[in-house]
């Protein structure tokens, strides 16, 4: 990558890694929260529902420092981390975190929205044919739910390469290690001369956000299809 | 192989009650709509849990709340056909009919012997979305066989077609009856459906089994007419004796003989028919120069009296049992009693084909 200069480049690269990762570990808990909160009846949901959406409605810097509260050395569930040898507070897995917490409530919206739009009937129609409830959902909703998983993703992914107030209060702005596009962006503002670098950076993300939204047009075009024919 | 029921449920202020039996072949549900039918099936099934009672199936309990067993729907063997079908649209025609198989390892059904069954062969690489009515519900049957079920359960199959689809649907049914030797438990209103495919009858009415029985007895029956009178209908039990040159087919009941517009199955096969209640005329004496082709002599066995104008006379003829609808005035003024004699007049063209079944080798067999 010529065109982008080697410290852009490491903002690119940590942006990437930390999205994939954030989208990849909060799925599977944001299918399991969505099917949850679309299906299940328990007390406490609409509370649940509320933390769910938290991160969305509340300011970023917040959420942030929330994050390090909890998550950091000497926080509840830090500490606790710390003593297993996992540390996140100013780490790149940090940011990969603070990006996942502020993804979720979008990733779950979308995921739950699709589940709300599969007919129970059709799940009470597979286990009269001997499937057990693990196995409906895997071989009858989860299919089903398949075009609203893929936008929940890349709605999450996008998100998480956007996101910027919680992960700079949690894991602050460290070069190569918690400095993603939009830290990058704003570091090379405060500057002089670093115009440059963050126009490179604006159109990496542009062209991401971009890349990623037809991605997710072409994806559920094709699931529709495959419903159809 | 016999279903049995037992149950109790209440949910608001409708009760559920019944306890029936359902014996090998087609037994039909017989009720109107809210009389707890569909409560029934979905019990059975265990997508509902009823307060008390217990349900087995050749002797495997499916529920006993005394004893605490209360199967899943996938422990219990089923194969349930919906009224709408419920295809998964996800999966090819060829993957709805094998879904069973996945859990059911040791079903042994021939796939291709049911696909020819249904004549669903050219279906196979289709999704569901690109089916016709008719076409889903053939799948949807093939799928609940395929399984190798204990008990079929069939939930107004037919409800959500139009009349050439139900053509189209029922015999199919009349197959399953006669060449599958598990108990089909079939919910319906239509009393064309119970005329045609029932080997039992039970019918339900607000929560209760008003009666049970072999279809010729419970539809010949005028205190039992769940629909109401309007809708009432015995069902005759017959034998295809000659196809005539003008079109219409000579029936042996009883040694009587009954003219009906052509029927497909050939002479010597047995077929019953569905007389409706408001197309038979009474009269005391033999008419003569009248252009209803089928009179048959009898007597009167029950008059009963609705709220409204009409009466519902059951009349013995060598046939068997037939309905009439007719007014309370006529009984009045032609002297009708019970015990007394009379003539049961039918226009051949009043026997609706779709009222006209195959034979039911199964009850024959009982």
């Amino acid at each position: 990558m010529g065109w982008l200069g080697p410290q852009e480049w490491e903002a690119v690269a940590l942006s990437l890694r930390v999205s994939f990762w954030a989208t990849l570990v909060s799925l599977p808990l944001g299918i399991f929260m969505a099917h949850a909160l679309a299906r299940w009846s328990f007390p406490g949901k609409q509370v649940l529902n509320g933390l769910v959406h938290l991160p969305l409605i509340l300011p970023p810097v917040v959420t942030g420092y929330l994050l390090l509260l909890t998550f950091g050395t000497k926080g509840p569930i830090g500490s606790v981390l710390q003593d297993l040898g996992i540390v996140l507070a100013f780490r790149w897995t940090g940011a990969a975190l603070a990006a996942g917490v502020m993804g979720f409530p979008l990733m779950v919206r979308a995921i739950r929205l699709s589940i709300e739009a599969v007919d129970p009937k059709l799940e009470q129609a597979a286990s009269t044919l001997g499937a057990s409830r693990p196995w409906v959902f895997a071989t009858v909703t989860l299919p089903l739910i398949l075009p609203g998983i893929i936008a929940g993703s890349i709605l999450g992914f996008a998100k998480a390469m956007g996101e910027f107030g919680a992960t700079i209060t949690f894991v602050s702005n460290i070069p190569g290690e918690t400095r993603t596009v939009p830290s990058a962006i704003y570091a090379f503002l405060q500057v002089p001369g670093g115009e440059s670098s963050a126009m490179r950076l604006v159109v990496v993300s542009v062209v991401v956000a971009m890349g990623a939204l037809l991605l997710s047009e072409w994806l559920a075009r094709r699931a529709a299809k495959r419903m159809s024919g | 192989m016999t279903l049995s029921v037992d149950i109790r449920h209440a949910f608001g202020d409708f009760t559920l009650d019944v306890s029936f039996e359902a014996p090998p072949g087609l037994t039909v549900l017989f009720g109107r709509s809210g009389s707890g039918k569909s409560t029934v099936i979905n019990a059975v099934a265990g997508l509902l849990s009823p307060e008390t009672g217990r349900i087995t199936v050749e002797g495997k309990t499916l529920f006993d709340r005394a004893q605490g067993i209360d199967l899943a729907p996938h422990r219990r063997g089923l194969g349930y056909v919906f009224q709408e079908g419920r295809l998964f649209p996800h999966m090819t025609v060829r993957q709805n009919l094998m879904f069973s198989r996945w859990f059911r390892k040791g079903a042994r059904s021939d796939f291709h012997e049911v696909v020819e069954m249904l004549g669903i062969g050219a279906l196979l690489d289709r999704r569901p979305l690109a089916l016709s009515g008719g076409e889903k519900q053939r799948v949807a049957i093939g799928r609940a066989l395929l399984g190798d079920p204990r008990i079929i359960l069939a939930d107004e199959p037919l409800a959500a077609l139009d009349e050439p689809r139900k053509a189209e649907i029922l015999p199919y049914f009349e197959r399953l009856r006669d060449e599958v030797s598990v108990p089909i438990l079939y919910v319906s209103h239509s009393a064309t459906e119970v005329a045609r495919l029932a080997t039992t009858v039970v019918t339900l009415e607000n929560g209760r089994v008003t009666g049970q029985g072999p279809a010729t007895g419970i539809l010949g029956d005028p205190m039992l007419t769940p629909l109401g009178a309007r809708a009432a209908g015995a069902v005759l039990e017959t034998k295809v004796a000659r196809h005539h040159d003008d079109g219409l087919t000579e029936l042996s009941a009883g040694g009587v003989a009954l003219f009906v517009p052509r029927v497909a199955q050939q002479v010597g096969q047995p077929l019953r028919i569905r007389i409706a209640a408001q197309e038979v005329i009474l009269s005391r004496s033999r008419p003569e120069g009248l252009s209803a082709l089928n009179i048959l002599p009898g007597q009167i066995t029950t008059i009963r009296s609705g709220a409204g104008p009409g009466a519902l006379v059951s009349v013995a003829t060598p046939a068997g049992i037939l309905l009439a609808r007719i007014t309370q005035r006529s009984a009045r003024l032609l002297d009708l009693t019970e015990g007394a004699s009379c003539y049961a007049i039918v226009k051949s063209v009043a026997i609706a084909p779709e009222d006209v079944g195959g034979p039911d080798r199964v009850s024959k067999a009982l």
